[in-house]
């Protein structure tokens, strides 16, 4: 039970982190109509920037991860002004190329960034832990509690942090003046252009603001009482199964589809091990992709994804 | 019969077309000069439609036969991987430049060509599974069983479209590395490899003897460059076959637009499903042959950098040409040679760690690049290059 109890909590954590990733997939997409396969890389250089504010500058760890989200904010921005900027009105495969291009060309960056060496972001919930209903122990830098329920604070920080995040990145969209004006963009840029909206400034806003929740989660993600390196960017993938098991243009699935995805990693994780040994170490990072495929063989856009309507 | 009679039906020649009643074969002095004059449909569909085009493949072919007899050890197999590489590449402008369909999986096939060949001809006694068989029977395997595999996912992709196939193939890659990883009969289990399948072709043991023919000397290296380059030679004129047939068109429509495709009577799912197929199957032969050329092979090496590796093929050297995707391999594979010999004379340059940035870093930035600078700026890549070049060149100086 409290095996359960604790995957559940700990896949809730990890979900919340792919939540974010996939929300960050999400507003780029329902701007310019790109899937984006440079955030996974992008996530990776948050976790750096955070590491290099917190730890080589000395800052705390909140002020270094808001100025990690501006830095990747305005990466992302450049990105988007240089390389998709002269995309617009071709087809989303050629865009799409475009940012495979960008992931292995960033990716490689961040690796020679990290130099081989894992890095730590300074976070203030280390390895401590809640211990319901039985005795803390630590040694040789682990926490463990016996016979009772570990609860670690860096997952309560990751749910809580997320949580306000999401919500406040849902009001935003759904009430302010610049959310109606993306919703706007997305459906259809030249009668978007004829209301007056800037829609050149919306494409860089939503990239930036992609930008700025990736390295939200790259920062976030880092602070697991442990380190991380530059491949931890190949388990930032595991958002893409989340998204499209969400549906590729819905805010609401990206959330509900890192959850879960997060949620069955980890009891896959538990369980797997004892129940069907022969799936083999690391199961749970292809439990997404399975997930994805049988979703999409029932419903190819998605749980919440838009049916797209053809027209000759 | 009058001399500009036409058969009756909608046959698409027409007077002008049947010049001289000479069913397309025109006297040499008419056509001294212009080099593009077709009087028939055949001869404008030819695979090398002027001669200029045969002079040229003809010295190509001859340089790369030239090749192993004037090159040393690293070049040749630099070489050798050219060939292999520009085969898969080919196999997925098939699928990706036209058909239309993109993937990220190629890798997993690659692997499955390989473990294919491995089983089918691995040394029975090593310590994974393996059958002993001839190359003869285990290459053609290495490219049905992917086929296969690729027609059972192939539905799968016709229910998707466009980006969520992306993310799909991106999918059987993990689930593909997964497998390999996890059954160690196979491949050895993860972090240990096995061995490739023995070079015995035909019961000849390739790795045996050296022959020398004249003044030519056919070590095994040799041999084996000369078995992937005529399998390269075959397998490209097969693909550009293809590409101009009715199948070919089939992809090309389904590619621009399926919708229209499918109302002109283009069945999308057989077609999909067909481009699936020989995709994989040309992913298969080249990663045996790689498995081959490399000699021992782990279930990691088939992931997403080889899959964009080739999507790499495909983009630089452009997409939907069958030479593009020669000229591409041959800039993938030769440029990290190049750079290794360049890091004597550039200091922030290095082979190994250390250093401001090593050649396998600034190789696979570069790539990243070039995808991005080619897909933005010239989409048919290194042959569309060319082809600016050269018309450039042909109108001067009148070109404006």
């Amino acid at each position: 039970m409290n095996d359960l109890i604790h995957s559940l909590i700990f896949g809730i954590a990890q979900g919340s982190i792919y939540a974010l990733i996939a929300l960050s997939f999400v507003v780029i997409f329902r701007a310019t109509g790109v899937l984006n396969f440079a955030q996974p890389a992008l996530m990776i250089l948050g976790a750096f920037a955070t590491s290099v504010f917190a730890i080589d500058l000395g800052l705390n760890y909140f002020i270094a991860l808001v100025l990690a989200m501006i830095v990747i904010a305005l990466l992302s921005m450049g990105i988007e002004r240089v390389a998709i900027r002269p995309m617009v009105g071709q087809s989303t495969f050629s865009a799409a190329l475009i940012t495979v291009g960008l992931f292995i060309a960033l990716y490689v960056i961040s690796t020679r960034l990290f130099d081989s060496k894992p890095r730590t972001v300074n976070d203030p919930w280390g390895v401590s832990a809640l211990c319901l209903g039985g005795n803390l122990k630590e040694e040789w830098g682990f926490v463990s509690c016996e016979g009772g329920l570990i609860i670690y604070w860096h997952s309560i920080g990751k749910i809580v942090l997320a949580t306000i995040v999401i919500a406040a990145l849902f009001i935003w969209l759904a009430r302010s003046k610049y959310g109606l004006a993306m919703r706007a963009t997305s459906m259809d840029q030249e009668t978007a252009l004829a209301q007056g909206i800037n829609v050149g400034g919306m494409f860089s806003t939503s990239w930036a603001i992609s930008g700025a929740i990736v390295a939200l989660a790259g920062g976030l993600f880092a602070a697991n009482g442990s380190v991380i390196q530059s491949t931890d960017a190949l388990f930032a993938l595991v958002a893409l199964p989340a998204l499209v098991l969400g549906g590729l243009d819905s805010l609401k699935g990206a959330v509900i589809g890192g959850l879960a995805i997060g949620i069955l990693m980890n009891l896959t994780k538990t369980y797997q091990t004892a129940i069907a040994p022969w799936l083999g170490l690391n199961f749970e990072n292809v439990v997404p992709y399975i997930v994805m495929i049988i979703v999409l063989l029932i419903r190819p856009y998605g749980l919440f994804g838009t049916k797209e309507v053809q027209r000759v | 019969m009058s001399e500009f009679e036409i058969k009756p039906g909608l046959t698409g020649a027409s007077k002008q077309l049947n010049f001289e009643n000479s069913k397309g074969v025109v006297r040499s002095a008419i056509k001294r000069g212009r080099p593009t004059l077709y009087t028939s449909y055949e001869t404008s569909m030819q695979m090398v439609n002027t001669n200029t085009k045969k002079v040229w493949l003809g010295l190509l072919i001859l340089f790369a036969l030239s090749l192993p007899f004037t090159s040393s050890g690293g070049w040749l197999h630099a070489f050798t991987l050219l060939t292999i590489y520009a085969i898969a590449g080919i196999g997925l402008n098939l699928l990706m430049g036209y058909a239309g369909q993109i993937s990220l999986g190629h890798a997993f096939f690659m692997g499955l060509g390989a473990y294919t060949a491995a089983v089918v001809a691995g040394d029975p006694a090593r310590n994974a599974l393996g059958f002993g068989l001839d190359l003869a029977i285990a290459l053609p395997l290495a490219a049905i069983i992917p086929g296969i595999v690729g027609l059972i996912v192939a539905p799968l992709a016709t229910r998707v479209r466009g980006l969520y196939l992306a993310v799909l193939t991106l999918g059987l890659l993990f689930i593909g590395e997964q497998v390999f990883k996890t059954w160690s009969g196979l491949s050895g289990g993860a972090g240990n490899g096995r061995y490739s399948a023995q070079r015995i072709l035909f019961g000849i043991d390739l790795n045996a003897n050296t022959y020398a023919v004249g003044p030519f000397i056919f070590t095994p290296e040799v041999v084996y460059y000369l078995i992937c380059l005529t399998l390269l030679i075959a397998l490209a004129i097969l693909a550009k076959n293809i590409a101009r047939s009715k199948v070919g068109r089939a992809f090309a429509a389904v590619r621009d637009r399926d919708i229209a495709a499918e109302v002109m009577g283009v069945n999308l799912y057989k077609t999909k499903t067909l481009a699936f197929a020989l995709s994989s199957a040309y992913a298969g032969i080249a990663g045996a042959l790689l498995s081959i050329l490399i000699g021992t092979i782990t279930p990691e090496q088939w992931n997403l950098f080889m899959s964009i590796d080739i999507l790499a093929i495909v983009v630089i050297g452009g997409v939907a040409t069958i030479s593009g995707s020669i000229i591409g391999a041959a800039f993938v594979v030769l440029l990290p040679v190049i750079l290794r010999e360049l890091t004597q004379f550039i200091p922030w340059l290095s082979v190994s760690s250390g250093g401001l940035i090593n050649v396998f870093q600034l190789q696979t930035i570069l790539f990243g690049t070039l995808i991005v600078v080619f897909v933005t700026i010239e989409s048919r890549g290194l042959f569309g290059l060319w082809i600016r070049i050269r018309n450039y060149f042909k109108a001067w100086p009148f070109s404006y």
